[in-house]
C-alpha cells in the first residue's frame, strides 16, 4: 500500500505547482485584459516590401 | 434616415457617411473630413494601412474636432508629474484613459505608434479598460506632443480632475479571486482525500494510510481557515467590538466550530474530523461573497465633476498665458476659455461673445447668451469664439460644485436590507447558541459521552451557509438579468432598494423628453422643394444647434453654394442663396412681430425670403415614446413627482399624467432638488429619483435609488446607483416589479434554507450527526437553495419577458 503514499504526495506536488502557476498568472495581472492578447496575437509584422502603399485597400 | 440612401458614400477612415463635399484621395478614397484624411495619410506614409485591413472603417470621426493649445497645460511640470506613473531622466511612463478604444484595429495602431514617432519606447493597450500604457523619452518627445499624436489620430486620451486624484487608487481587486482559487484547490484534494470515507471503504485502508490521509487534510486546511476564511473572522471580530451582530458571527462561530472540533478529533484519533465540511463551507461562502461584490467594471457609478472637469485652465498674468491646475485657481484670476472648453469656475464675463452651453449641467440643449460684465457658473461649455473671465470663486465653492460639499455627499446610502440582516443573524446567533447549550444541558443528564459531540455540532450544522448565499446568488442573477436589458445596476444591494421604492420622481429634460431631438413643425405656407433648399444652404453653414436641428430635419438636398453669408450672434443668420436673400432667426431679425409665447414650450426660429415673411419653424420638446404608458403603470401603485429646472412647460401634456399640479415642481436648482427628495424621504418614502444630468447630481444622490437614463452607457453620468440604456425607459415598470420579484424569492429561499438548518439541528442536537453525513448534508442544502433562488428568478425574468 506504501505505493499509494508516494502516488499521493507526487500528485500534491503535481497540483500544488499549478496552483503556483494560477498564483503566477494571477498576480502579474494576466486576468486583467482578457481581450486584446487574443487579438495581439493575430497581427503580422510586415516585411520592408509589404509596408510600402498599395493601391486599393482589401474590403 | 441616411441609410436609406443606397449610393451614400463611407468614408475610409471612420465609416460616416460622406457629406456632398466629401474630399478624394488617390482614386477610390472618400473621407468625410479633413481630420479623417489626415490621419489616414499619417498611417500611409509609415506604411501602416493594415490598420485598415484588419476592421472595416475602424477610425474615429474627428469631426468638429480640434484642440489647439488644449494640451498645452501638460507642459507644466507641476501638473504633469502627478500624472507619470514613472518619470526619469529618459525614460517616462504613463497610464492614459483611452475612451475611444473599440477594436482590433485601435489596439494594432496603438501598439504600432513607435513607428510613428520617435521615443516612443513601449505602448501596449488594456482593452478592457480602455488603457493604454505608454513608455517614452522625454528628451526626444514631451508628454503633450504625445498627447497630442494620439488626439490627431482620434485617440484624444481623458485627462481630468479625477484621474488626477484618484490615480492611487485604481487597483484591480484581485484577492477574492486569488482566495477562491487557493481554497478551491484545497477543497477539491480534501474531499478527494475524504473519498475513502465517504464510500465507507475503511476496510481498504490500513491505520497508517488513513493517519497519513487525515494529516494532509490538516494540512491542506489550514490556508481554507487562515487564508480564506480570514476575512469572516476579522468582519465578526469588528462587528463585536462594536456591539452589532452581523451574519458573520454565526459564520465564524460554525466555521470555528467545525474546526476545533475537526482538530480535537485528529489529535485524539477518535475520528476523521469535518476537513472536507470546512472546507467546501468556506468555498462556497467565497463564492457568495464574490457574486455580492460583483459590478460592471468598465461602467464607473461613481463618477461626479471631477471626471468633468478640465486638469488646468489657461491663466493671463502680466499679459502672458500660462496653465495652472484648476484648483489653484483663486477670486480675481483671469482664464481664457477656448471654443467647445468648460468653465471651471463661476466667473465673471470680461470680455468676447458669450455662447453658454450648460446642457450638461442642467439637460438644457440651448446655449445661453452672456454679455460682457454678466456672471457665469462653473460647467457650461462656451460655443464660439475665445472668452476672457475673471474667476470670482474657487473650483470647489463654485454653484455646480459646492453641492458636492453637501453632507449627502460624505455618507455612504445605509441598507435598510442590511438593518434587517443584521437583526435576523442577531436572533439567529442567539437561538443557535441557546439550542446547542439546550443540547448540551440535556446529554449532561442523560448520557454525558455525547455533550461535546452535541454541542459542536449543533454549532456546525446551524452555520447559516445556505442562508449567505441565497441572497447573492439571486441578486446577482437578476442583475445580470437587468443587464441582459440594458439597465445596468451598481451593485446587488441595489436591487433591494429598488424593491422597497414608493416613490418614484423624473427629472424632465432629458428623461422624460429626449436630449437632442425636438419634434419640428414649420407653420405659415408649406414651402416647397426649393424654399427648402434655400433654407438649408443658410442653415448648414451656422453650427448653432437650432440651425443644425433644421438643417437635419430639412433632410437631404443637393447642397448650393451661399454667398455674404452673415451671423448675428443671438439674432439669426442670413445668405445669398442663388440670387436670392434669405433671413432665419428671431421674429425681430426677420422683421416680424413676435406673438408672446405663453407657456415658453418652444423654440421658433422664423424665416424670410427675398424679405418675404414665410412663417417660423416650431420647435418643441418630444417626450420619450410610451412614457404617458409607463408613468401610468408606475401610478397605480407608486406616487409620482416631477423635479425640473425649466421653466413652467408643457403642463397639458404633464398634468394629466402627474395628475395634480402639487406634484409638479418647475424651477428648481440642484439644491432644492435634493432638498425635494429629503422632504419627502422625512415624510417615510422611498424614492426613487430618475434624472441625467449634474444637476441631478444631489438628489440621486439622496435618494434611496439614483436612477440615470442615458443613450449611451459610457458616456459621461453623475454618480448613481442604476444605469437605465434611454431605449428600454417605457419596460421601468417591468424593471421595479421584478426586483420586488427578486426580494420574495430570496425571502423564500431564506425560509427554504432555514427548514434546512431545523433538520440540521434537530439531527445535530439528537447526536446523530456523522461527518459523512455533515460533508454531504451541508453542500446540497447550500447548493439546492442556490439552485431554488436562481432557477425561480430565470423563470419569473421569462414569465416577464426579461
Amino acid at each position: 500500500m506504501s505505493v499509494i503514499l508516494v502516488l499521493v504526495t507526487l500528485s500534491m506536488l503535481v497540483a500544488g505547482s499549478f496552483l503556483g502557476a494560477f498564483i503566477w498568472a494571477m498576480k502579474s495581472g494576466q486576468y486583467e485584459d482578457t481581450f486584446s492578447p487574443s487579438v495581439r496575437m493575430l497581427f503580422e509584422e510586415k516585411t520592408e516590401e509589404d509596408t510600402a502603399p498599395k493601391k486599393g485597400l482589401k474590403k | 434616415m441616411e441609410a436609406l440612401i443606397a449610393e451614400d458614400i463611407k468614408c475610409q477612415h471612420c465609416g460616416d457617411t460622406c457629406p456632398d463635399t466629401h474630399i478624394h484621395q488617390d482614386t477610390d478614397k472618400f473621407f468625410c473630413c479633413e481630420g479623417c484624411k489626415t490621419v489616414y495619410e499619417i498611417l500611409s506614409q509609415n506604411g501602416m494601412c493594415s490598420y485598415y485591413d484588419l476592421d472595416k472603417n475602424p477610425g474615429i470621426s474627428l469631426k468638429g474636432k480640434s484642440f489647439g493649445t488644449r494640451y498645452a497645460f501638460l507642459n507644466n511640470q507641476e501638473i504633469a508629474k502627478p500624472l507619470l506613473d514613472y518619470a526619469s531622466e529618459n525614460l517616462c511612463k504613463i497610464t492614459l484613459h483611452i475612451p475611444a478604444i473599440h477594436c482590433s484595429s485601435c489596439i494594432w495602431l496603438l501598439e504600432n505608434l513607435y513607428k510613428l514617432r520617435e521615443g516612443i519606447t513601449m505602448s501596449r493597450v488594456n482593452f478592457m479598460k480602455k488603457e493604454l500604457a505608454l513608455g517614452f523619452d522625454p528628451t526626444i518627445i514631451s508628454l503633450q506632443q504625445l498627447v497630442e499624436l494620439l488626439a490627431t489620430l482620434g485617440y484624444a486620451p481623458q485627462i481630468s480632475l479625477e484621474e488626477y486624484s484618484h490615480k492611487a487608487q485604481r487597483k484591480a481587486n484581485n484577492g477574492i479571486f486569488l482566495k477562491i482559487g487557493i481554497v478551491g484547490f484545497c477543497t477539491g484534494n480534501v474531499m478527494l482525500l475524504s473519498f475513502p470515507e465517504y464510500f465507507g471503504l475503511d476496510y481498504v485502508m490500513e491505520g497508517e494510510l488513513k493517519h497519513y490521509f487525515t494529516w494532509l487534510n490538516v494540512l491542506l486546511t489550514l490556508p481554507v481557515i487562515f487564508y480564506g476564511a480570514s476575512g469572516y473572522f476579522i468582519s465578526a471580530y469588528k462587528s463585536l467590538k462594536e456591539k452589532v451582530i452581523n451574519l458573520d458571527v454565526p459564520i465564524s462561530i460554525g466555521v470555528s466550530a467545525l474546526f476545533i472540533r475537526s482538530a480535537y478529533e485528529t489529535f485524539t484519533a477518535t475520528g476523521p474530523g469535518y476537513w472536507d465540511s470546512l472546507c467546501g463551507l468556506v468555498f462556497f461562502l467565497l463564492i457568495g461573497k464574490w457574486l455580492q461584490h460583483k459590478t460592471y467594471e468598465n461602467l464607473s457609478f461613481e463618477r461626479n465633476y471631477k471626471s468633468y472637469f478640465p486638469l488646468a485652465a489657461a491663466v493671463v498674468k502680466d499679459g502672458k498665458e500660462e496653465s495652472m491646475p484648476v484648483s489653484q485657481l483663486q477670486p480675481g484670476d483671469k482664464i481664457l476659455i477656448r471654443n467647445q472648453e468648460l468653465i471651471p469656475a463661476d466667473s465673471l464675463l470680461l470680455s468676447g461673445q458669450a455662447w453658454i452651453d450648460y446642457s450638461f449641467v442642467t439637460g438644457e440643449s440651448q446655449p445661453v447668451e452672456k454679455k460682457a460684465g454678466e456672471y457665469i457658473y462653473a460647467g457650461g461649455r462656451q460655443i464660439g469664439t475665445q472668452i476672457e473671465l475673471t474667476v470670482q470663486k474657487p473650483v470647489s465653492q463654485s454653484y455646480l460644485t459646492q453641492l458636492w460639499n453637501n453632507e449627502t455627499f460624505a455618507k455612504e446610502k445605509i441598507t435598510p436590507v442590511t438593518k434587517l440582516a443584521s437583526n435576523f443573524s442577531k436572533y439567529f446567533t442567539y437561538i443557535t447558541i441557546s439550542i446547542a447549550l439546550l443540547a448540551a444541558t440535556f446529554w449532561y443528564f442523560t448520557d454525558q459521552s455525547v455533550i461535546w459531540n452535541a454541542f459542536t455540532a449543533v454549532l456546525i450544522v446551524a452555520c447559516p451557509c445556505a442562508l449567505t448565499l441565497s441572497m447573492p446568488f439571486t441578486m446577482e442573477n437578476t442583475m445580470r438579468i437587468f443587464g441582459k436589458n440594458g439597465v445596468y445596476v451598481k451593485n446587488p444591494g441595489v436591487i433591494q432598494h429598488l424593491a422597497t421604492i414608493t416613490h418614484v420622481v423624473f427629472d424632465k429634460t432629458g428623461t422624460l423628453t429626449h436630449d437632442n431631438k425636438a419634434s419640428i413643425t414649420f407653420i405659415g405656407n408649406p414651402l416647397t422643394a426649393e424654399e427648402k433648399q434655400l433654407i438649408k444652404a443658410v442653415a448648414s453653414q451656422s453650427t448653432h444647434p437650432l440651425s443644425r436641428k433644421i438643417n437635419r430635419y430639412l433632410g437631404k438636398t443637393p447642397s448650393v453654394p451661399v454667398r455674404n453669408y452673415y451671423e448675428t450672434t443671438g439674432a439669426g443668420i442670413e445668405g445669398i442663396v442663388q440670387d436670392t436673400y434669405v433671413r432665419i432667426g428671431s421674429g425681430n431679425y426677420v422683421g416680424i412681430e413676435e406673438t408672446p409665447d405663453t407657456v415658453k414650450a418652444t423654440s421658433r426660429v422664423y424665416v424670410s425670403i427675398n424679405y418675404a415673411y414665410k412663417g417660423y419653424f416650431e420647435l418643441q420638446n418630444q417626450y420619450r415614446t410610451g412614457f404617458a404608458d409607463v408613468l401610468n403603470k408606475l401610478k397605480s401603485r407608486l406616487k409620482l413627482s416631477l423635479l425640473s429646472g425649466d421653466h413652467v412647460v408643457d403642463l397639458p401634456v404633464l398634468l394629466p399624467v402627474f395628475e395634480q399640479r402639487k406634484n409638479l415642481h418647475f424651477e428648481q436648482s440642484p439644491a432644492d432638488k435634493l432638498q425635494y427628495i429629503q422632504k419627502l424621504q422625512t415624510q417615510g418614502d422611498h424614492v426613487l429619483m430618475i434624472g441625467d444630468g449634474l444637476n441631478d447630481a444631489g438628489a440621486l444622490k439622496q435618494s434611496d435609488v439614483g436612477m440615470v437614463l442615458t443613450e449611451d452607457v459610457h458616456a459621461f453620468f453623475p454618480a448613481c446607483d442604476v444605469l437605465v440604456d434611454a431605449r428600454n425607459f417605457n419596460r421601468l415598470d417591468n424593471f421595479i416589479r421584478f426586483s420586488r420579484t427578486s426580494v420574495n424569492i430570496v425571502k423564500a429561499s431564506f425560509l427554504l434554507s432555514l427548514v434546512y438548518n431545523f433538520i440540521g439541528v434537530g439531527l445535530a442536537a439528537a447526536g446523530q450527526l456523522s461527518p459523512v453525513f455533515a460533508a454531504l448534508f451541508m453542500p446540497l442544502s447550500s447548493m439546492s437553495v442556490v439552485a431554488f433562488a436562481v432557477g425561480m428568478s430565470s423563470l419569473f425574468a421569462q414569465w416577464r419577458k426579461l
